[in-house]
């Protein structure tokens, strides 16, 4: 009898695994997924967005049956002292239309339905089941994995690693280094369940739609961080990411500072009256560009957050691994149906299609930026946000003092706190990380 | 050796909570298991067919191997717990449901199911056990398997903790059955209906080919249709007698339970201490007319 073999072998079953998963199922490979979790989407953490884009190239009519949450209108920055936050908002009524940009989602159960679309195009999916090591050939070739399940190593041609940010089977492997310190955030989040109406009323919200509040400023005590809120239907995902150097270095514990940002008095009455019904933490590659390490070799490619594919600055991840994913998948098929073996060479494919994608070309233009948040943390994270909340306060405050000199005041307020060298270099350090 | 395992997907109780308000079970996103005596019944079913296998094999040259095969009534989302079953190892699984077959209490629930295992036998082979957990976590009636084994005409054998021998010559099985205060070394012929106590075995972790098997093999799906049977009053709703009037904790027996030595007594002599216990630990008995006639 001869030993089954697959096209392909997912591990994970993640935004990145799941995206890759369908594409080769769908194009008729026999695909194996793996996911060490209950089910897809048990171990699964994110704030969470989904990005329509990324999903309609995978999935088209993902409107018709996927688990979404609202719709997004609206996007709120803000920069936060002890007491008060100054805030930039955007919304717009073009959001609302058919086809929307953004919708919040519970990865729970959006993750299991997108396992689902897998299944339907045809891959097998083991749950429960952890990929140990990979099965390698004589001459060192990936020909498929070991799992921590009694028997032999299942064989494939490839193997798609899309086992997240703290993947251990590739590092494990040596195929990358374990994520350092200063490229990972640690997000510790809570859901906060509150009825649908009063969610509505609290952020002007009515039907489907959502929105996102993004804080930086004290609450992360000086540690490169970003706090987050966003609406889902009868519930308010809620949470707190920084650097895990920045948080090793001042000894802050993540929780302390998801007890503060809740309780600061700008977010404590969103949540009035709320019951938390679960808290997660997770890893959040933050490298950049940087830090992305070797993406494919003989007989495998790694994807997602594994391959440490998430754009800090604009704060995307998802739509980096869904498509990363979706990418890999049609290099696969590519390579598949030209008869051609999945060498390293032959797999070069998915990383020069990646490199014309969005997701290489964001990374690159803002490869030095991370770099930056980490050196520059105390005074972007909590200096220039308590001195933009006591300009806002001086230009709102009416207090019989002129004008004039309420605007010395924050001027100099400026200069004292970073002097007048300091305050141009971190204009000209923002600007060309920025470029 | 044919083996059917009788299994039911309960929401896990350990993470059920009960509403502060209104003190009713909170079940909204409540995840489901296999109900836990289910899975000692599971695996004593597996360990009996592999075991059973290593024997054929050290004797015949073509061994039959034996078969175990789940079975479960419930709403079609019960097939995800028969595809943990397949996973854990059992050869082949039957989900039988119908809405015909809801709001079923005891009664109807073992009809359904020994009708259903009456048909897995005309089609797989008659069974030689039958095995079911001792009771479930969310009924906790204890009254199903029993329910079985009578509809079926069997021996049933409750609250066992192990099976310790088969003799497939003699048809006859060998258990341990749990006491209060003690263990009960009983044996009985085949087919028999087994209910498993927390047992001495654990569920194992399927090897990687029984849940590659588990994650692509189609589970059979009968409706009340399929079992062929006449009686249809006595499913669902229409054959359940049962009326739930009140729900409620009962306060637990704070006495333990008391065993007398009966060897080489005659039956009197044990009635006559019995009721000198009775009334000694329950006075106001004594003046009865039970303590007068034992006198």
């Amino acid at each position: 009898m001869s030993r089954e073999r697959f096209d392909a072998i997912v591990v994970g079953a993640g935004m990145s695994g799941n995206a890759a998963a369908y594409t080769m199922a769908s194009r008729g490979l026999k695909v194996l997924q793996l996911e060490r979790g209950e089910y897809p989407g048990s171990k699964n953490v994110q704030g969470a967005i989904l990005y329509a884009n990324m999903l309609e190239g995978i999935v088209p009519n993902f409107r018709d049956d996927a688990p979404l949450e609202r719709h997004l209108v609206e996007q709120r920055l803000w920069i936060m002292d002890d007491t008060s936050h100054s805030g930039m908002h955007y919304r717009s009524h073009d959001f609302n239309e058919q086809r929307a940009n953004r919708y919040t989602i519970v990865r729970v159960q959006f993750d299991k339905w997108f396992a689902g679309k897998v299944r339907e195009a045809g891959g097998t999916i083991l749950c429960e089941t952890t990929a140990t090591k990979l099965a390698r050939d004589g001459s060192g070739n990936v020909i498929g994995v070991h799992t921590d399940r009694a028997g032999r190593p299942i064989l494939a041609d490839v193997v798609v690693l899309a086992e997240g940010v703290n993947g251990v089977l590739g590092t494990r492997m040596g195929l990358r280094d374990v994520p350092k310190s200063q490229n990972v955030a640690l997000a510790v989040k809570e859901m906060h369940f509150l009825p649908e109406h009063v969610i509505a009323e609290r952020f002007g919200l009515t039907g489907d739609q959502g929105c996102v509040i993004e804080a930086l400023g004290t609450i992360s005590r000086g540690v490169a961080g970003l706090g987050f809120l966003y609406t889902n239907r009868d519930s308010v995902s809620l949470g707190i990411g920084c650097l895990v150097s920045g948080l090793a270095e001042s000894m802050e514990s993540p929780h302390t500072l998801l007890n503060g940002f809740k309780c600061h008095p700008s977010i404590k009455p969103l949540l009035a009256g709320s019951e938390v019904k679960e808290y997660a933490a997770h890893l959040i590659p933050e490298g950049g560009f940087r830090a992305i390490p070797e993406l494919h070799g003989e007989g495998w490619v790694v994807v997602g957050d594994a391959a440490q594919l998430n754009n800090a600055v604009h704060r995307e991840g998802s739509n980096l691994a869904m498509t990363s994913g979706q990418i890999a998948g049609e290099a696969i098929c590519t390579i598949k149906n030209q008869g051609r073996p999945m060498t390293k060479d032959n797999l070069s494919l998915y990383k020069s299609m990646l490199d014309k994608s969005f997701v290489m070309r964001d990374l690159i233009k803002h490869k030095d930026v991370p770099a930056l948040l980490h050196t520059n943390s105390q005074s972007l994270f909590s200096t220039y946000p308590k001195l933009i909340s006591q300009a806002a306060q001086g230009f709102v405050r009416v207090d019989g003092s002129t004008k004039i000199e309420k605007e010395k005041a924050a001027i100099d307020a400026f200069i004292k706190a970073r002097s007048r060298w300091g305050l141009v270099s971190d204009a000209v350090r923002i600007a060309r990380a920025w470029r | 050796m044919h083996i059917v395992v009788c299994i039911k997907q309960v929401p896990d109780s350990s993470q059920i909570r009960v509403h502060p308000v209104t003190n009713t079970i909170m079940r909204q996103g409540v995840p489901t298991i296999i109900n836990p005596y289910d899975l000692f019944a599971l695996e004593e079913a597996l360990r009996l067919r592999d075991r059973f296998a290593l024997e054929e094999k050290r004797w015949l040259r073509n061994p039959s191997r034996g078969k175990v095969t789940v079975v479960t009534m419930g709403p079609p989302m019960a097939a995800q717990a028969l595809r943990k079953a397949l996973t854990y190892g059992a050869d082949r699984a039957v989900l039988v449901t119908d809405r015909r077959f809801a709001g079923s209490d005891t009664l109807a629930t073992s009809f359904a199911l020994a009708c259903a295992i009456a048909k897995i036998g005309e089609r797989f082979g008659p069974p030689d056990i039958i095995f079911t957990g001792k009771q479930t976590i969310d009924g906790d009636t204890a009254q199903v398997g029993p329910g079985i084994a009578k509809r079926l005409n069997i021996q049933q054998l409750t609250y066992i903790k192990k099976v310790t021998r088969i003799d497939h010559l003699r048809r006859s099985v060998d258990v341990e059955r749990c006491l209060e205060g003690g263990t009960q070394f009983i044996e009985s012929k085949m087919p028999c209906l087994v209910t498993m106590a927390d047992g001495l075995n654990t569920i194992r972790r399927g090897s990687i080919e029984d849940s590659l098997r588990a994650a692509r093999c189609s589970i059979l799906t009968w409706g009340v249709a399929d079992l062929g049977v006449r009686e249809v009053d006595k499913f669902g709703l229409k054959g359940s007698p049962t009326v739930v009037k009140r729900v409620f904790a009962p306060t637990p027996r704070a006495q333990k339970s008391v065993q007398l030595e009966t060897a080489s007594k005659t039956v009197g002599h044990v009635a006559d201490e019995l009721v000198a216990w009775i009334s000694s630990h329950q006075p106001k008995l004594a003046d009865m007319p039970l303590s007068k006639s034992g006198a």
